[in-house]
């Protein structure tokens, strides 16, 4: 396991490749390591970035989300078994076969999921995208931007991960990156932030 | 004591509020408490008056006076009498008065503003202290407002909205003629025209005193120098009341004439008739009539309250939509509105996030329109007051539609103008909009023919809805961010949805099933064109280049100042 970090270090980082290296789908991989080390190189303050490409979010994400789904399912099932074994109620036995089955398959799709999450930073705005059901893709000027959000939970911050959220004026934005590594994390906020001040006009 | 005269708040110094403020905005409550109390023991103030100074008439009283004695715990006052502690009970009374006086008092000394070149800032408080100030540039809009109460005393109420959930910064209370001049003050500076007060611009600026002058007259004792003369001095005073409660909240000669919408009584009371609301209250009707006849008293009990709630709402919307007025002026759109407690609000351009002119099924045969609006800071709550600021137009034709959308819209007018119509009614790509393809009946069978879109001069325009038709703009340049989603039938059917985020509003714009490509092809249209939009937008400081080019104090200062 990943050392646990905690404060989030100002030092941006070659530390990522530690991560990358996990990566388990070719192609990518390779990619997003030189477009990482690309924007890494890129000064923080005022300067429009190189358009990075779509960038997929660490694959130790999935674990993340598998730890959630788990929990959920733990939660959902066992209160059905138990209802089952309390009232003898044929219907909550078919509940949770019902639910413990629609659970296991939203497992078994996770690595989909995950690497369905995608981000892109372009000159003058952000692009973010994600899901297979429902797409979506969102595009944020960064002049739009209010705040940089950083938030991390606890199986996130054990494998060193960190979400990142967008605030705009607009609260039906919802753009959340997730399962970033945490020095990146703490780049993209300081690099977007500078963008934002020096692109924000009014609100 | 002659209060000093103010001609300009606005000069970075600390202002006291109206004399009369500590006694609006909580005293009249106080005073009511004060006369339930004595309503309630005028029969025994009587008594007491018998027992203490006639004490030979009052036999009977006599009587009781042994049992008050004893019953401290019921009737304090009679033992109070009783026991002789008359002039007591009458001193602590005083000291209680004295003492609310000296807080209001207190609590209105230091109670102060004061307008400076950056910010509005209030400071308030005698034990807990708040300084609160709201950045000039971050200004959303600005309502003066003017309850009933407030309105006989000659007084209003300044609301500064700024983004930010109850952020705003409230003057509470003002000299009624005085938070005209106040507000325009305030937009003058907001606006970057930062040059050289005009003085005496207020001259009917009075019953403010400047923090130094102390607390000498009574608002009704300010004398005014208008029509009225100063014969008597509570005959002006009166008059002038009565001037400023008949008077429109918004004059109209202040604007262009042609501007002005005008809102027929007949057309408010018919439009709330055939409201929305109307399908409820058939309901309701209906449900609490079954309970009547099945003789369930449940569903009186249950359904009642809503009923009262919608004929409230209703009322509400009639009173406030009588003497409605909408017009432009060099600091932005006004609108006022209000018969008893009146209220006006002023928009400072590129204050306005998106726009949207609806039309109900109902009110399709009368071709009536609202038009409601997305403004950072006031609609965050769903409240009444919330609602009523954000809907610019209560009831309109297709004419104060294109009115209003020229003032809400003072530069894009020219190039959007020709697409209002067939947004409003049109369909199938008539007038200059995208058309969507026919499959996309299947997710929205009605109103697919009508759905489209079209961008013009920074405005993007959607059009869509058929049992309620909706025409969208969005000024570009106030775009938070954009979206296109697809779910699975969507994607079955190679559609996909568009949205573009503005702050929270009762306005949505949102593209529903347009083709796949197009869909993206739009999606990177508008982010581009935002960020392009955005970086030229000097809204912000709409006069800042007005004022550089004429290097004058703007001459449309004058115009705000109307004093009744």
């Amino acid at each position: 396991m990943p050392e646990l970090p905690d404060a989030p270090t100002p030092t941006p980082p070659p530390g990522t490749e530690a991560q990358l290296g996990e990566v388990a789908e070719g192609a990518p991989a390779h990619e997003r390591t030189m477009d990482d080390r690309a924007a890494a190189d890129a000064p923080a303050a005022g300067v429009a970035p190189r358009d990075t490409g779509w960038l997929r979010v660490s694959p130790k994400y999935i674990v993340v989300e598998v730890v959630g789904s788990v929990i959920g399912m733990v939660v959902f099932v066992g209160a059905a078994l138990v209802l089952h074994a309390t009232t003898n109620q044929a219907w909550a036995l078919w509940a949770a076969v019902a639910l413990g089955v629609v659970s296991l398959v939203g497992i078994a799709l996770e690595p989909r999921r995950v690497r369905s999450i995608a981000y892109r930073l372009r000159q003058d705005d952000l692009l973010f995208r994600r899901g297979i059901m429902f797409q979506r893709q969102v595009a944020v000027p960064y002049g739009r931007m209010q705040l940089v959000d950083i938030t991390r939970g606890p199986v996130a911050r054990a494998l060193g991960l960190a979400d990142l959220k967008f605030v705009t004026a607009a609260a039906s934005t919802g753009v959340t990156v997730p399962g970033i590594p945490v020095e990146e994390a703490d780049r993209l906020r300081d690099e977007l932030v500078a963008l934002a001040e020096t692109r924000r006009a009014g609100l | 004591m002659r209060p000093t005269r103010v001609t300009n708040l606005a000069d970075g110094d600390w202002h006291r509020l109206h004399p009369a403020s500590p006694l609006l905005r909580g005293g009249l409550v106080l005073i009511a408490v004060l006369g339930f109390i004595i309503a309630n023991l005028r029969e025994r103030l009587v008594d007491m008056f018998l027992v203490v100074f006639a004490p030979d008439l009052g036999r009977d009283v006599d009587g009781r006076v042994d049992v008050w004695r004893d019953d401290w715990a019921n009737d304090p006052i009679g033992g109070i009498v009783s026991n002789g502690l008359t002039g007591w009970a009458i001193a602590g009374l005083a000291v209680v008065v004295l003492a609310v006086i000296a807080g209001f008092w207190l609590s209105w000394r230091m109670h102060t503003f004061r307008i400076t070149n950056e910010a509005v800032e209030v400071r308030s408080g005698i034990l807990f202290r708040s300084h609160r100030s709201a950045r000039l540039d971050r200004i959303q809009g600005i309502n003066v407002s003017r309850p009933l109460f407030a309105r006989l005393f000659g007084t209003a109420k300044l609301e500064v909205s700024v983004a930010g959930q109850s952020a705003n910064v409230h003057l509470a209370y003002l000299g009624s003629s005085l938070a005209d001049g106040l507000r325009a003050d305030i937009l003058r500076l907001a606006s970057g025209a930062r040059a050289a007060k005009a003085a005496a611009v207020t001259d009917a600026a009075t019953g403010m005193h400047p923090a130094s002058a102390p607390n000498g007259a009574a608002p009704g004792e300010v004398q005014r120098e208008n029509g009225h003369g100063v014969r008597n001095p509570v005959a002006a005073v009166i008059g002038q009341r009565v001037d400023e409660l008949l008077a429109p909240e918004l004059d109209p000669s202040l604007a262009p004439p042609e501007s002005v919408v005008h809102l027929p009584l007949g057309r408010v009371i018919g439009s709330t008739l055939l409201g929305g609301s109307t399908i409820w209250a058939i309901i309701l009707v209906a449900l609490i009539g079954t309970g009547l006849v099945t003789g369930q008293l449940w569903m009186l009990f249950s359904f009642v309250p809503a009923a009262i709630g919608l004929v409230s709402y209703a009322w509400s919307r009639i009173t406030k939509s009588l003497r409605y007025s909408i017009a432009g002026t060099p600091d932005g759109v006004r609108i006022g509105h209000g018969l008893l407690s009146t209220g006006n609000q002023t928009i400072p351009p590129g204050r306005i996030h998106a726009i949207e002119a609806t039309q109900w099924l109902f009110w399709r045969p009368f071709g009536w329109w609202s038009v409601r609006i997305n403004v950072a800071g006031q609609s965050v709550s769903s409240s009444n007051d919330a609602a009523q600021r954000t809907l610019v137009l209560p009831v309109g034709t297709v004419a104060d539609v294109h009115r209003v959308l020229a003032l809400l819209l003072p530069d894009a007018i020219g190039e959007v103008d020709r697409f209002i119509d067939p947004g409003l009614a049109g369909r199938d790509g008539a007038g200059g909009y995208s058309r969507t393809v026919r499959r996309g009946a299947w997710l929205r069978p009605f109103s697919w023919r009508r759905i489209g879109w079209a961008a013009t001069g920074g405005i993007a325009l959607i059009r869509r809805g058929w049992l309620v038709r909706r025409l969208t703009l969005v000024p570009l340049a106030r775009m938070q961010s954009v979206a296109v989603t697809a779910g699975p039938i969507e994607r079955m059917l190679r559609l996909a949805t568009v949205r573009i985020h503005t702050v929270t509003g009762p306005v949505s714009a949102v593209v529903p099933v347009v083709e796949r490509p197009e869909a993206f092809a739009l999606f990177e249209r508008l982010a581009a064109e935002a960020i392009e939009r955005a970086a030229n937008d000097t809204s912000l400081h709409w006069r800042a280049e007005v004022a550089a080019a004429s290097g004058a104090p703007s001459p449309a200062n004058a115009e705000h100042f109307h004093a009744g």
